[in-house]
């Protein structure tokens, strides 16, 4: 198999490590050689962060680089649109919709973007949700990101039954069924952004 | 499994019995990680210095220990590290060194393996999870065959990747006995000199050998091109140039001289690739053999198979071009006790002499209080300089901007010297109970150690005034209003003060939020005064009144605080809230 390249991006806090980890344990699942590449320290406190998720039968560096991505997972909009370059040309974007101003939009300094998602659509198959909504639907606001993680997971090759044992040995124990119910929301969400 | 976790199951495995570090990311994961072992003895050091010092001192004593630190906590442990490579060692001593290409949390890209050979110490460097987890033991063994602290370098893209390892079981490994040398271990300048022969001749010695260490590998293939690399620099080499020649290095000090002269003449271009300086290729280059380098790559930042592809292959690699768009720096979190001292700075116009932690945040818009920071500790002394230099009246305008954990590193001696040297500067120390920036260990003032047990917690109130300082406060960093007066009062008085400010960082498993702010659009002025200091949960609508984002509130009332117009009000969490 060729090696599958993954991001994840997001805003420092949003918990794109326990996404990553469970990406890392489904593609072990599969017996892959696994590589992982996490952003810790001053990112985290409310910065662009990057997640990089790398499978296949032997895999070299623990980067994904611009141009090489199969699929870009992105907790917020404009973050989407920053890594947007690292797609494959017919990359997959899964995108949660929502928007969370940086300090440069706060203070005025900068403008939010308009129509990121039209933007993201132009070359690439864009599939978007308004994740966090749709948790707090679930009761939780904090699951958004399994949501997004279940959408993700139509695109990686793994059956349903074994995404949904790795999230029960990932996540903290009192949340299994939490995050489950929240995959399985993600997961029944397949229509694509702009395609009626 | 992490990077950092690996090197903790080698050190593990090489029945390492001590393990002393201070946190900074990229190294902070490894002692966390090695405190999950009941068989080492594991603590959080006040300071890098104290680390290594303890790690020492279980060598001497016999056993196998470990110091773990980031680049720059090299630089405060380096005065026991360049005498102990002299002493050399007893129990196996280790070194965890981890670098940051990039820098990505550092205040520079310093690279570790130039103070190795300054120190004339060995320098292991693996380049993925397996081979961190097999050189760390490996080190060991190398410490105590050839009598010296070895150091292991890491680097940020190494420690927080992930990768598939086979652990093995630990070796419980006698304890050395103690003998005592003084030849050997008193440093005195008779001893000295002669340690110094030893060392160069044990460091020769090793190169030597190192020509048939299994962790030097070459590996042939097309020998038109052929490089020389090692570390995380090997993985992208792998990817770019599958069909080239690779002499790979896991000893990078001292190099393999001649294994590195046969490689060198059976490949017809040699390239050199290494992140950050050129420390094996100037060798290589002073032995007179023809390679190319830095001329062709860069010494900033991390490398990747594109910067080889295109630098060696010279591939055009056209990419899309990264969408022009807002950039999104660090900041800090909803509810930070720092926000909240900053606000009444910037209100007083103050200058802050800063110095390293989540607090540094506050140098840029919107609060923009820190003018300037340089290593850790250093604000309290670059305030005592200042008012040495321009005198009393110039620092009234200044304070200097600690965080605890800072304090107890390196802060503490700075403070010394200020009471001794008859200064009148205002010192603040921003308490939030925690090393808050690497991700929330706990310290000496905060009564619990590494395992999370519970230990005396040092007072720092009382710390300042047994050292001297007449003028201690401790405040809540919330109460605005009293830090405003305390502020003013203390900056004038012609004598040295400390002001504490205490509360909890926003982040911690502890931190309960009193509930969360919300805004009554009728009573808003649009005034604007509640978005001042910056928090990141709240943004302004179109129509001028502000939002606050319940998710992400942490309910600190600085923005009720600063509304006149009763416009903001806390709705205290009710029983059962979680989030
Ligand atoms: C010599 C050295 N060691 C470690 C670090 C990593 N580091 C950066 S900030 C910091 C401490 C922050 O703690 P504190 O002073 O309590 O401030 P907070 O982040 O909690 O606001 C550390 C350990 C460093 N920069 N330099
Ligand atoms: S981690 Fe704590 S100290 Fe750091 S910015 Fe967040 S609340 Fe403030
Ligand atoms: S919205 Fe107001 S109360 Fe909530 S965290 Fe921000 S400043 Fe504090």
């Amino acid at each position: 198999m060729e090696t599958k390249n993954v991001m994840i991006v997001g805003v420092g806090g949003q918990g794109t490590l326990l996404t990553s980890r469970v990406l890392g344990a489904i593609a072990l699942t599969g017996n892959y050689d696994v590589k992982l590449s996490e952003v810790h320290g001053m990112a985290q406190r409310g910065g662009s962060v990057v997640t990089f998720v790398r499978y296949g039968e032997s895999v070299a560096e623990p980067i994904v680089e611009e141009g090489q991505a199969d699929i870009l997972i992105a907790f917020e909009r404009l973050e989407a649109l920053r890594y947007m370059h690292f797609l494959k040309p017919d990359g997959a974007v899964i995108v949660n919709d929502t928007r969370i101003d940086p300090m440069p939009v706060v203070t005025g300094a900068a403008k939010y973007p308009e129509g990121i998602l039209e933007t993201l659509r132009q070359g690439h198959r864009v599939f978007s949700i308004d994740a966090t909504a749709e948790a707090q639907k679930l009761g939780n606001s904090r699951v958004f990101n399994t949501i997004i993680l279940g959408m993700a997971a139509q695109h990686m090759g793994f059956s349903k039954e074994e995404w949904l044992r790795v999230i029960a040995d990932t996540v903290p124990p009192k949340t299994v069924e939490l995050n489950q119910m929240a995959f399985l929301t993600g997961y029944q969400h397949t229509r694509q952004t702009g395609e009626e | 499994m992490l990077g950092n976790a690996a090197i903790a199951q080698g050190a593990y495995e090489a029945g390492v019995k001590v393990s002393a570090a201070y946190p900074g990311t990229p190294s902070t994961e490894i002692s966390e990680y090695i405190a999950k072992y009941p068989e080492i003895y594991a603590e959080w050091s006040p300071n890098e210095k104290v680390a290594m010092e303890v790690a020492i001192g279980a060598s001497i004593a016999g056993v196998r220990a470990m110091a773990s630190m980031k680049l720059v906590g090299v630089n405060v442990a380096s005065d026991p590290l360049y005498s102990i490579a002299y002493a050399g060692v007893n129990g196996g001593l280790v070194l965890v060194a981890a670098d940051d290409p990039g820098i990505y949390s550092s205040q520079n890209e310093q690279d570790t393996r130039m103070v190795a050979r300054a120190a004339m110490v060995p320098v292991l460097e693996p380049s993925d999870s397996e081979e961190a987890r097999v050189f760390t033991k490996l080190a060991f063994q190398y410490s105590e065959t050839y009598d010296t602290p070895v150091i292991v370098r890491t680097t940020t893209r190494l420690s927080h990747s992930q990768g598939v390892v086979h652990p093995e079981e630990r070796t419980e490994i006698p304890d050395k006995p103690y003998v005592r040398n003084i030849e050997k271990n008193v440093l005195m300048p008779a001893n000295a000199r002669k340690r110094h022969v030893v060392v160069e001749q044990r460091m020769k010695q090793m190169a030597e050998d190192a020509c048939a260490f299994d962790i030097n590998r070459v590996e042939f293939r097309d020998k038109s091109i052929g490089v020389i690399t090692s570390g995380i620099p090997y993985q992208y080499v792998r990817e770019a140039l599958p069909d080239a020649s690779v002499l790979k290095l896991g000893l990078v000090h001292p190099l393999p001289k001649k294994l590195i002269q046969e490689f060198a003449a059976q490949v017809d271009t040699l390239y050199i690739v290494e992140e950050l300086e050129p420390v094996i290729e100037e060798q290589v280059r002073s032995w007179g053999i023809p390679c190319i380098g830095k001329e062709i790559f860069t010494v900033q930042g991390e490398y990747s198979a594109n910067l080889l592809r295109r630098a060696i292959l010279r591939q055009e690699i056209t990419l899309e071009t990264p969408a022009q768009i807002p950039q999104r720096p660090p900041i800090l979190c909803p509810g930070c006790p720092h926000r909240s001292v900053f606000s009444v700075l910037k209100k007083l116009k103050l200058h802050g002499a800063g110095d390293i932690g989540c607090y540094t945040l506050g140098a840029v818009a919107p609060l923009n209080v820190l003018d300037f920071n340089v290593c850790m500790g250093a604000s309290i002394s670059t305030l005592h300089g200042m008012e040495k230099a321009k005198g009393k009246e110039y620092v009234q305008n200044w304070v200097a901007l600690i965080g605890d954990s800072t304090f107890l590193h390196t802060g503490v001696n700075s403070l010394m010297n200020m009471v001794y040297n008859k200064a009148t500067g205002t010192v603040l120390i921003l308490d939030n109970s925690t090393t808050g920036m690497t991700g929330h260990q706990d310290h000496a003032a905060t009564g619990k150690t590494l395992q999370g047990e519970t230990t005396y917690a040092i007072n720092i109130y009382h710390l300042c005034k047994a050292i001297g300082v007449e003028y201690v406060y401790e405040i809540d960093a919330f109460d605005i209003d009293n830090l405003e007066a305390l502020l003013k009062q203390e900056t004038k008085r012609d004598a040295l003060s400390v002001i504490i400010t205490k509360s909890p960082c926003a982040l911690l498993k502890e931190f309960v939020p009193k509930g969360k702010c919300i805004i009554h659009a009728d009573n808003c002025k649009k005034c604007g005064q509640c978005l001042t200091p910056g928090c990141p949960a709240m943004t302004k609508q179109e129509n001028g009144v502000p939002k606050i984002d319940a998710a992400m509130c942490n309910g600190c009332q600085l923005c009720e605080k600063r509304c006149k117009f009763r416009a903001i009000e806390l709705i205290p969490r009710g029983k059962g809230d979680k989030t």
